[in-house]
């Protein structure tokens, strides 16, 4: 494969005496689903929170096409193109579904109301979100103004994974997105995975769904203790196998202990 | 807009949540209700004790004595404007009345005893209004201490420069006819079939009216709404809290120096000792209107609601030749009344 569109190398972050991460690596190429499987408490969150600006390490470097990068912010990481959905979701409960796909970056009114005076275009906005939402099949939802938390976890959980497809541009992070929902839903945003990969656009995918990862991944990034241990194709290992070297009851060939 | 509901596809899997829309008991039904319409209570209680006092004493329901209720809230309802913008964000300011009292200070002893056109002395004056917030702003954002904390210290601080600054003189009526008649601007009475009004209450709905638009048909709005209910979620929405939470502060500074110019049309003078209680005054109207002390949550309108509602009783029970104790006494429990039904409706979501 060509040179990779986002890598990180020898990525450390300690929480006190807790290290959460402990020289991690990781590469993700164009146009791949990459899944990160590891135990609970292995380092994965905070490894995308890196990524993704929401999370400063302590140590290494992260290149965004061959380029350092440094993100202070979220903010900064979605301006370069890069969305996500983290596991806590990051939605504001007490406000509407279509203020929440917008948020910080919500679309003004064309002519002067909006220039001027910053008037919010609430139509387009409800209409956009509208349409994603159906596009994940979450139309049970009645009422796009509806305050988020009066959705259910898997509605809540579709509404932050329409959001990140809906705007990233180069790379999308999943951490755990279909843990709350339906074996329907879940289906949908599988599609929808595959879907973001058909317009190029390079998806990680962190869950310990097996089979779905077994599915739909191109590459399995394992996780353990803070670091990665290896990277396999679902193709050549087995499930069994990718649980034997996460938790660490078996090593894959080539790994050192 | 197009709001129409979608048609509701019934959904499989989802039995428990169609479940618990069914069986809901009326209790329930108010209280998703309020849970959606939070500004519901002091709306419901305003026209209630309107009501009350008018069948209590008859020049209760007079134009006149309805319009002085709105000339006494004005300056503690401009100031509750400011201070709801501050608790939508999951903080509190006790600084206002200390702000407000300092900024017409300010505004009075430059226009008289410096000679400062009186125009450029009121715009100093707001400048101060907004330097204030952001010292409050800075103290919270930067430093991270809490606005309760950071804002009781900037209370002493700005009371004792208003003290030193205006070396504990009143400045009197006459000596503002004669030379910052502008000062009393916001005193101006005007009349509207039997109902006396001042250009004070004017500012304070225009200022409601311009919180109202900028809350909820702007970016900044909906970010300072996202910032009060859930910083670390809004912060990984891409939002920079701690700007939106700078930019509130300031705001309600300019906000506590309009009030400050208000309040020396309403006094007539510029007394470094008044409005000692307007601090705890706006907090309660901001409570009483339904706006959530944890943030994120309730009506920008329901402050303005609340300080009516406060007016109501002090000028009913005065009316009805009550002590004043017994509004005292009524206001305390309107306040607990009121955060005891924002527990019970946030209920809802969890
Ligand atoms: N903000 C924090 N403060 C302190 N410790 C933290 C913090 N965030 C993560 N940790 C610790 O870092 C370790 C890795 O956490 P992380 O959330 O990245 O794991 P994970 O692989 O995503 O687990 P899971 O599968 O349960 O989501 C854990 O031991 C956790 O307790
Ligand atoms: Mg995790």
């Amino acid at each position: 494969m060509n040179q990779p569109l986002l890598t990180a190398r020898g990525l450390v972050k300690r929480y006190g005496r807790v290290t959460a991460m402990d020289g991690a690596d990781f590469e993700l190429y164009p146009g791949e689903i990459l899944a990160v499987i590891g135990d609970n408490g292995a380092g994965k969150s905070t490894l995308i929170k890196a990524l993704s600006g929401a999370v400063r390490p302590d140590e290494g470097e992260i290149l965004l096409d061959g380029k350092p990068v440094s993100f202070g912010s979220p903010l900064e990481a979605r301006q370069a193109g890069i969305e996500t959905v983290y596991q806590t979701l990051a939605l504001s409960p007490a406000l509407s579904i279509a203020d929440n796909m917008f948020m910080g970056r919500e679309l003004r009114r064309p002519g002067i109301m909006g220039k001027w005076f910053g008037m919010l275009d609430t139509a387009a906005m409800h209409d956009f979100s509208r349409q994603k939402l159906s596009e994940l099949g979450l139309m049970t939802i009645q009422n796009i103004n509806q305050p988020v938390e009066t959705l259910s976890g898997g509605q809540r959980q579709g509404v932050a994974v329409a959001r990140a497809a809906a705007f990233g541009s180069r790379v999308i992070i999943l951490d755990e997105p279909t843990a709350a929902l339906g074996v329907k839903e879940s289906r949908r945003v599988l599609d929808l995975i595959q879907d973001v990969r058909s317009r190029g656009i390079p998806i990680v995918l962190i869950s310990h769904n097996m089979p779905h990862v077994f599915e739909i991944a191109d590459r399995i990034h394992i996780h353990r203790l803070g670091r990665r241990l290896c990277v396999i194709n679902p193709r050549e290992h087995s499930m069994s196998d990718a649980v034997a070297y996460m938790t660490g009851a078996s090593l894959p060939a080539g790994v050192a202990a | 807009m197009s709001d129409t509901p979608d048609p509701v596809v019934p959904r499989s899997g989802e039995t428990v949540a169609s479940f618990e829309h069914s069986g809901r008991s009326p209790l329930q039904k108010l209280q998703h209700f309020l849970h959606q319409f939070p500004t519901m209570v002091p709306v419901i209680v305003l026209i209630l004790s309107v009501i009350a006092f008018g069948l209590i004493s008859p020049n209760f329901f007079s134009a006149f004595n309805l319009s002085l209720i709105l000339q006494q809230v004005a300056v503690v309802g401009t100031l509750a404007a400011a201070q709801s913008l501050v608790i939508l964000t999951a903080g509190i300011d006790l600084s206002v009345g200390a702000v407000m009292v300092l900024i017409s200070v300010v505004m009075g002893n430059l226009a008289v005893n410096y000679g400062v056109p009186v125009p450029i002395a009121i715009f100093i004056g707001l400048g101060c209004g907004a330097a204030t917030g952001a010292l409050n702003g800075l103290l919270v954002t930067r430093l991270k201490l809490p606005p309760f904390i950071t804002t009781l210290g900037t209370w002493n601080i700005f009371l004792a420069l208003n003290y030193y600054l205006s070396a504990r003189e009143t400045i009197r009526s006459q000596t503002l006819d004669a030379e910052a008649p502008l000062l009393k601007f916001f005193g101006t009475r005007f009349e509207i079939g039997g109902a006396v009004l001042t250009y004070g209450v004017v500012l304070m709905l225009v200022v409601f009216a311009v919180l109202y638009y900028a809350l909820y048909k702007t970016a900044w709005g909906r970010r300072v709404y996202a910032v009060g209910d859930d910083p670390e979620a809004a912060a990984l929405a891409g939002i920079q809290t701690k700007r939106v939470l700078m930019s509130v502060y300031v705001v309600a500074g300019i906000i506590c120096g309009l009030a400050a110019w208000s309040s020396i049309g309403r006094v007539g003078s510029v007394s470094p000792t008044s409005f000692f209680e307007s601090n705890l005054e706006s907090i309660t109207a901001v409570v009483i209107g339904g706006i959530s002390l944890f943030g994120g949550r309730g009506s920008i309108l329901g402050p303005l609601i609340g300080a009516l509602i406060v007016g109501v009783f002090n000028s009913g029970l005065r009316l009805a030749g009550v002590d004043v104790l017994w509004q005292l006494f009524a206001t305390g429990w309107l306040i607990i009344l009121a955060v005891a039904i924002d527990q019970w409706i946030r209920k809802v979501s969890s």
